[in-house]
């Protein structure tokens, strides 16, 4: 046996050195068929931006993207929306998209996903969403801004986004 | 102790960046095998050299010369072969090339401090590079973190992602330092630390320090720990 894990560490605030790399906000180039845009922000328990925190979303059949907040705590991916994702209990998810954020001040990554907001039916069936408390749910799903898609992660707070055991 | 509780808390006063990022409501708990799928491919190519931090600029930089090597298992022990492995760090003098590092420290014009590898047929990576500096932070009065290298690993599923620091064997900073003391136990702690590899050194060119990684496998696997 190896032993148990390795324990998670933070990011720390300096990783823009060593993880972002180039266009890796685009899992697919801006303007081809059916690229989507998403924007956000990530924001703390004083509703104040977070600056340095990496974000990655990654869809098995879409690809893989990775970017940082920038002074505003702003971030943005271009990438495509997939369709309902199998559960593993024979059931079917509603396509979203995992996200993962570290930042300095998280001693451990957090999981969320992105649902989208022209999926009413699949998300109300979804069985992940019908995990979490009916008021909290919205937090999960991003919202549609003349075309562009808004998704604003808050790690803390009343509007606190929810996040998942890993 | 279960998986989860051997990490570090979310929320650790001591480490104040945690204060106003550290969730307050709980984490919902998927049902098993929700978060059973591949980890990310990662989509670029990673060059032959990007091992090796001191051949990235026109001289050698500045620092002792080490080799850090080690394997990434998974948490039955089998070895996680061609998979990604990142680092990052501060340079000898303990300043990072960032645009925020305001450490009145000088940079080093021959060190950039990242790097990428992909483990061998055995799980094994290995990095050429200097060893990182000690630096202030304002966590607290006199705070300074321990040298340390940052790692980011995938493995082989969503569920193994793992960033992380590693330490150096008998660093008198460590004991003092919120981040690594984060981590609940003693043994948590003793992992993050690298061991002086005297058979990996090179006689009259590098010291050496190993470091193996393990990294979650899929939820349904069983944890020996576990009845």
């Amino acid at each position: 046996m190896s032993g148990p894990l390795t324990p998670s560490q933070t990011v720390g605030p300096f990783f823009g050195v060593g993880l972002p790399f180039e266009r890796g906000e685009q899992t697919v180039p801006p303007g081809s068929a059916g690229a989507i845009r998403l924007e956000g922000q990530v924001l703390d328990g004083n509703g104040e931006p977070v600056p340095d925190a990496l974000l990655e979303i990654w869809q098995p059949d879409a690809g893989f993207g990775r970017t940082r907040t920038d002074t505003e705590g702003a971030f943005g991916f271009t990438t495509v929306k997939r369709g309902p994702v199998p559960a593993p209990d024979g059931r079917t998810q509603a396509p979203h998209l995992n996200v993962t954020v570290f930042a300095r001040g998280l001693l451990r990554h957090l999981v969320t996903r992105m649902y989208f907001p022209d999926e009413t039916d699949a998300n109300a069936a979804d069985p992940v969403l019908n995990l979490v408390e009916a008021a909290r749910r919205e937090t999960l799903i991003a919202k549609n801004c003349s075309g562009v898609l808004h998704f604003d992660i808050r790690l803390q707070g009343e509007r606190e986004t929810v996040f998942f055991a890993i | 102790m279960n998986e989860d509780e051997r990490e570090p808390p979310y929320l650790y006063p001591d480490y104040v960046g945690t204060r106003l990022r550290a969730p307050a409501k709980p984490l919902v708990n998927l049902p098993g095998g929700f978060h059973d799928f591949p980890a990310p491919l990662f989509p670029r190519a990673i060059s032959q050299l990007a091992h090796d931090l001191t051949r990235q600029h026109a001289g050698e930089p500045i620092g002792e010369r080490i080799i850090v090597t080690g394997r990434v298992l998974d948490s039955d022990g089998r070895p996680l072969r061609n998979t990604i492995v990142e680092v990052w760090q501060a340079n000898a003098a303990g300043r990072y090339l960032d645009q925020d590092d305001q450490h009145p420290a000088p940079l080093d014009p021959n060190f950039s401090g990242a790097g990428r590898c992909l483990t061998d047929g055995d799980g094994r990576y290995r990095f050429i590079t200097i060893k990182p500096g000690a630096y202030p932070w304002k966590n607290h009065r006199n705070a300074w973190r321990p040298a340390h290298i940052h790692f980011s690993l995938f493995g082989s599923q969503f569920r193994s992602r793992l960033v992380t620091q590693m330490y150096f064997p008998g660093d008198p900073l460590m004991p003092r330092d919120p981040i690594l003391r984060s981590i609940p136990d003693q043994a948590g702690r003793e992992r993050l630390v690298s061991r002086f590899d005297p058979e990996t050194t090179v006689p009259e060119w590098a010291l050496a320090y190993r470091w193996d990684i393990v990294l979650r496998g899929r939820a349904a696997t069983p944890f020996e720990d576990e009845p």
